[in-house]
């Protein structure tokens, strides 16, 4: 277990800083000088001079390498061109909506995709299990962006169950209300992650159901509700904890688009909108910290599966 | 890619459309039933066939010019005998933005495919093979990738490279590479200490025969039913990209940049709605995704392909 977790944690340092690389040279390789961006119609060679030697990025590459990531230990991502804002405080401000799109809509897929899989594998290949089958392979061709502006037209703009978008209330000033924005994008997400997780738990809760230990459980009289819950459960969800990682790093494009969609000034929606903008310092901080949770998210989630399964970290 | 192809949402992909066989085994009376892939199979091939003969001949058709704002027609009007999926929001006829937009799909997908086969399919029999260092290092570098949010990479590469067709192609398909390596590797590792292989070595096949003739049929049908499902990946993550505005730019049009301009008029930015917008290629996306699931879904179980491990 220990040099199990070792490895991971030497892997995850490398990751990360390779992420850190790419992050840092996104600006470097972009066409012309972030000078000339930001000097606009002042653009002229002594002050790009100027302005360049004021940035640092007269010093050699490495060495400015190692400026920025000292800078990003600190917590100072830059500061954005156009609005002069700080790409943190830019950062601090939306990421709770994209916290809240993730977790909501995880809790939605758990809610719906366990109690149905748990139906499903209890008669496997009769009617329900079928049903649940072909719509879950239906739902495959569903991804958000087609989904999406489907649902939003269906129920935000015709029948206007949910609000449309740019309709967005900060958590802070209206629970409820903010509550009522979050639910359509979290039901886009929410379909695909269901999906997923209800392939995963119905397919391993059959191979489950088929065991000693559950004949067992069945001729000690426990009722099946019990023996789903507490014998086939656990050891069942190791495939779906080992997607969760995988899953939530696939939603970061979801929450793309339903940002994008909805005008909810998220991460992804600010990152689009600084794209607009050629705003590189902003693109770049949202990249680096958009990257880093993600990467950590498979990790965190790699090792909460050893934890249920503590067979994985033997192999 | 992330979804590279991450696409999603990605890595899982073969996992989640490989149903185990249910009853742990209990085989069928009288031997196993005669193979067959049935009518939906072949409904659903000739879907996407027709879509791609369509897409090469787009341009035979008595179709307006997808990108011809002509003023003379109707604003988003609905469907109507001139314009048979009506037009949108600059007058443009939405049948043949269709047609011509399929185009972008299907070379990306298509084709960022082959580039992940290319530069991961082969890497990986080799490594698969011969094991050792070069194993080794390919397999941690592409768990390293993998780790990485395709989408995000592939955002970003965009913004400073451009967003011309090919460009979107190639970053999207080296992508996807990492995943494709780790199917095809896995696949090759259960046929590479087989007896069949020994007996080549044992004769002295050179390692390009046993790669080729004795190694690449083995797995074939994994690279072809793996493969449709890489093609209905990277398309989502393209049309994903495509709706953010971030891959082929307009007036070129394509399913996923179709989206995008029918969600800017839901959001009333421009105080107008058009439903078919968001219906006809939403529902094209679908069927194009759903048909490549079901062949590549249907092909595995014809050939047996085993689940795969990732």
């Amino acid at each position: 277990m220990g040099t199990y977790i070792a490895k991971r944690v030497v892997l995850l340092v490398v990751i990360i800083f390779f992420v850190s690389v790419a992050a840092f040279f996104l600006v470097h390789l972009l066409p012309g000088n972030p000078a000339v961006a930001i000097l606009g119609p002042n653009d002229t060679p002594q002050n790009a001079a100027i302005l360049n030697h004021q940035l640092g990025l007269d010093k050699p590459l490495a060495e400015q390498y190692f400026i920025w990531i000292g800078h990003v230990f600190s917590g100072n991502l830059g500061q954005s061109f156009t609005t002069h804002e700080t790409t943190t405080s830019v950062i601090s401000q939306s990421y709770p909506i994209d916290l809240e799109l993730i977790i909501f809509s995880q809790l939605m897929a758990g809610v719906v995709a366990v109690p149905l899989a748990m139906r499903a594998s209890r008669r496997p290949n009769r009617l329900f299990d079928q049903l649940a089958n072909s719509t879950a392979f239906g739902m495959l061709a569903l991804p958000p962006f087609v989904i999406g502006p489907v649902l939003v037209l269906v129920f935000a703009v015709h029948w206007h169950v949910f609000p449309g978008p740019a309709s967005y209330v900060p958590i802070t000033q209206g629970f409820w209300s903010n509550i009522h924005t979050m639910l359509l994008p979290s039901i886009v997400l929410a379909l695909g992650s269901i999906v997923v997780y209800f392939r995963l738990l119905r397919n391993d809760l059959i191979a489950t159901l088929q065991q000693d230990f559950i004949t067992m459980a069945r001729s000690k009289g426990l009722t099946d509700r019990r023996i789903m819950w507490r014998h086939a459960l656990r050891p069942s969800s190791v495939s779906v904890l080992a997607s969760a990682g995988v899953t939530i790093g696939g939603l970061i494009a979801g929450t793309f688009v339903v940002e994008l969609l909805l005008q909810l000034p998220g991460l992804g929606f600010q990152l689009i909108s600084a794209i607009n903008q050629d705003d590189y310092t902003v693109v770049q901080g949202i990249t680096l910290v958009v990257a880093v949770a993600v990467v950590l998210i498979n990790f965190v989630f790699d090792f909460i599966f050893t934890v249920v399964d503590p067979r994985i970290a033997r192999d | 890619m992330t979804d590279i192809i991450s696409p999603q949402n990605e890595a899982l992909a073969p996992a989640l459309l490989t149903t185990p066989p249910v009853g742990g085994g209990v085989g069928l009376p009288g031997g196993p039933a005669k193979k067959r892939l049935g009518p939906f199979f072949w409904i659903c091939a000739g879907w996407i066939g027709l879509i791609i003969l369509v897409a090469i001949f787009a341009n035979l058709f008595p179709l307006p010019k997808p990108d011809f704002e002509n003023f003379a027609n109707p604003q988003n009007a609905g469907p109507a005998w001139g314009h048979l999926l009506g037009t949108d929001d600059l007058n443009r006829d939405i049948f043949s933005r269709l047609i011509f937009g399929s185009r972008v799909s299907l070379v990306v997908g298509f084709g960022g495919t082959l580039i992940g086969l290319a530069l991961g399919g082969l890497p990986a029999m080799y490594a698969a093979y011969r094991r050792g260092r070069v194993d080794t290092v390919l397999n941690t570098v592409s768990y390293a990738v993998l780790a990485f949010p395709a989408i995000v990479a592939v955002i970003a590469i965009g913004e400073f490279w451009g967003h011309q067709l090919w460009k979107i192609t190639l970053v999207i398909g080296v992508f996807s590479a990492p995943l494709i390596f780790r199917v095809i590797r896995a696949s090759t590792l259960s046929y590479a200490s087989r007896d069949f292989v020994m007996a080549a070595k044992a004769l002295g096949a050179s390692d390009r025969r046993i790669l080729g003739r004795e190694l690449l049929p083995n797995i074939l049908p994994t690279i072809i039913s793996f493969g449709l499902i890489a093609v209905a990946t990277i398309i989502v993550l393209e049309g994903t990209l495509a709706f953010l505005g971030l891959s082929v730019p307009p007036p070129t049009p394509s399913w996923g940049n179709m989206l995008n301009e029918s969600a800017s008029l839901l959001s009333g930015g421009k105080g107008q709605t058009n439903p078919w917008l968001v219906i006809f290629p939403a529902t094209a996306m679908f069927s194009l995704l759903f048909t490549l699931n079901v062949v590549a879904d249907k092909l595995r179980a014809y050939f047996d392909v085993a689940e795969v491990k990732l």
